[in-house]
């Protein structure tokens, strides 16, 4: 449902600080996959949800969703279809308004917003029912400002956000690598509850290679700007963490090296 | 004397209120530092005065005056979205153009309202005829406190819609409204246009209220605006919607009434009201960390 067409995109191009992030990128996303993204330093990785997103435009080749040809679509409208979750647990949530007007954003995703009330008796019922099923007791803090909540709370917060109506496509940027292990185990075991319950195809990037391996159905290894290695189904499930870094050195004949990846 | 003093400073507090809360909505809402103020407010006023004075209804004049201050915020949105010109730029040359523009619109750089009729003329006479005891004294006051309420009422539900959600939103984390699905851009050009209507509806309002039109009262209002929102800020916080918006006309009037108790005492003479305005908002901008300090608090680096 998701085809990325032969992607390039270079940043600062014709100066100093020229960086080609990846040329000749091509991705067939099948529906209800749910694919792990890891991959060294520099690699692409976020470029690439970037660039299906939206955040820039690439400079040659095509972006299909569902068969629409989506690349020349600026961000706020592919929202409608894409669900995010960012690294950084500042940018997913408006800090200064509160809990419920947060999800009230949410709820109004790719609605063209009106003149009408933002909250209302049914909107909060819902939205109790939604944060209910997370233990963070965010229920009952629904006019609490966002800005006062953790980090962890934060993403929790942002996860539902993103899938609160149902997206076509859900990109997670490392969405767990600036929590505490506890909170991102939790906010972890979230994504794979939403994303199975309502049968999200979602691409996640992560630099925890035990997570890459244990969560999702296909696994893709990405390296200077290429896929080097797309594994699903048995192979993936089979998959360890040894045997996932000694392909990597057989398909590139060098180490693996991220300095921020964690085997365990 | 004191009495006179106090009515006038609330009067004056309402009314240059109402452009207090159009500077509320761009640096408060929409963390957008726009100058096209020193422009949009005269505008209202050059409007709505040449319009009395070439015949037409007061109430026709005053709502010309709000369109034009939303075009112009809206050009300084455009040229700040589409154009890339940055905010401080982009309200900087509006503010600039304004300045020839109202002097077209009036023609001179003085309209004299004094025997024309006005909003408020006519609402007097209006009450006068119904109720012939009102107390006139108390007719610019009572009138102010209305319009006033209602405006900052209507704007403080405005913002409790769904576009004033994606509003606030806009000015608060921008990649997140995006990948909520809101255009920033759309968002910013309705802060812009909505905020320099409430300006230029002030600055008809105060020319009808002053009895004349000047090219040259816009300069330092949004020095006036600025301090209106900061020292509301200070003493209240922000609390809610409804307290930040009462807040700022609160000190909108603290700061026209200590202008008028330094130039009262003699301590200073009209014609440095500028400096005192520069004065006011320093002192405004940094007692709080002042009385932070002697509380033995971190000092917060949060925006502001």
């Amino acid at each position: 449902m998701l085809v990325l067409e032969h992607i390039s995109k270079t940043f600062n191009p014709g100066t100093p600080n020229e960086n080609q992030v990846f040329s000749d990128l091509s991705l067939k996303v099948e529906d209800g996959d749910f694919i792990t993204v890891i991959g060294s330093n520099g690699a692409g990785k976020s470029t690439m949800l970037n660039a299906i997103a939206g955040v820039f435009p690439v400079d040659s080749g095509k972006i299909f969703l569902d068969g629409n040809d989506i690349t020349n679509l600026p961000e706020y409208r592919r929202a409608a279809f894409i669900g995010r979750v960012f690294q950084d647990p500042m940018l997913g949530t408006s800090p200064s308004m509160t809990i419920e007007e947060n999800l009230s954003l949410a709820f109004c995703r790719a609605n063209n917003v009106s003149l009408r009330w933002g909250l209302d008796f049914n909107k909060r019922k819902t939205f109790k029912k939604y944060l209910s099923n997370i233990p963070l007791g965010l229920e009952k803090r629904l006019t609490t400002k966002v800005k006062l909540l953790s980090g962890g709370q934060r993403q929790a917060l942002t996860l539902i956000m993103a899938t609160m109506k149902k997206p076509r496509l859900l990109l997670l940027d490392e969405h767990t690598a600036a929590l505490d292990p506890k909170t991102a185990m939790l906010v972890n075991d979230l994504t794979e509850k939403i994303i199975e319950t309502n049968n999200i195809t979602t691409i996640m990037v992560t630099h925890n290679l035990e997570h890459a391996i244990k969560m999702g159905n296909r696994l893709i290894m990405m390296h200077k700007g290429k896929i080097v290695m797309d594994i699903k189904g048995e192979e993936k499930a089979t998959m360890t963490i040894p045997r996932l870094l000694n392909k990597f050195e057989q398909l590139q004949g060098e180490k693996f090296a991220e300095d921020r990846v964690m085997l365990a | 004397m004191w009495q006179t003093m106090l009515l006038k400073s609330i009067e004056q507090g309402l009314v240059f209120g109402i452009m207090a809360l159009g500077v509320y909505i761009t640096f408060k809402i929409l963390n957008f530092a726009d100058l096209t103020v020193d422009g949009s407010f005269p505008l209202g006023a050059a409007v709505a005065a040449s319009l009395i004075v070439g015949g037409h209804s007061p109430f026709t004049a005053t709502l010309a005056a709000i369109l034009a201050g939303a075009l112009a915020g809206y050009i300084t949105g455009i040229l700040n979205t589409s154009a890339k010109i940055s905010d401080l730029l982009a309200g900087i040359l509006t503010m600039t153009s304004l300045y020839s523009i109202n002097l077209r619109i009036m023609g001179r750089p003085n309209i004299p309202l004094l025997n024309q009729p006005t909003v408020f003329s006519m609402i007097q006479g209006a009450i006068e005829n119904v109720f012939p005891g009102f107390p006139i004294r108390y007719l610019y006051l009572i009138l102010f406190i209305i319009i006033v309420f209602v405006i900052k009422l209507l704007l403080d539900a405005f913002l409790k819609t769904q576009l004033g959600f994606a509003l606030r939103a806009t000015g608060d984390n921008p990649q997140m409204i995006r990948s909520q699905g809101v255009n920033t851009d759309f968002m910013k050009i309705i802060g812009l246009s909505l905020s320099n209507a409430l300006i230029s509806l002030s600055g008809a309002l105060v020319a009808q209220y002053q009895g004349f039109a000047d090219v040259g009262m816009g300069i330092g209002t949004i020095i006036a605006g600025l301090a209106s929102v900061i020292i509301g800020d200070a003493l209240f916080g922000e609390k809610s919607i409804f307290i930040s918006t009462l807040s700022v006309l609160f000190g909108s009037f603290l700061y026209r009434f200590s202008i008028s108790l330094v130039l009262s005492f003699r301590l200073a003479q009209a014609s440095d009201l500028k400096l005192l305005t520069a004065l006011v908002v320093i002192v405004a901008l940094t007692a709080p960390r002042f009385k932070k300090t002697f509380k033995g608090f971190k000092i917060s680096s949060e925006k502001g």
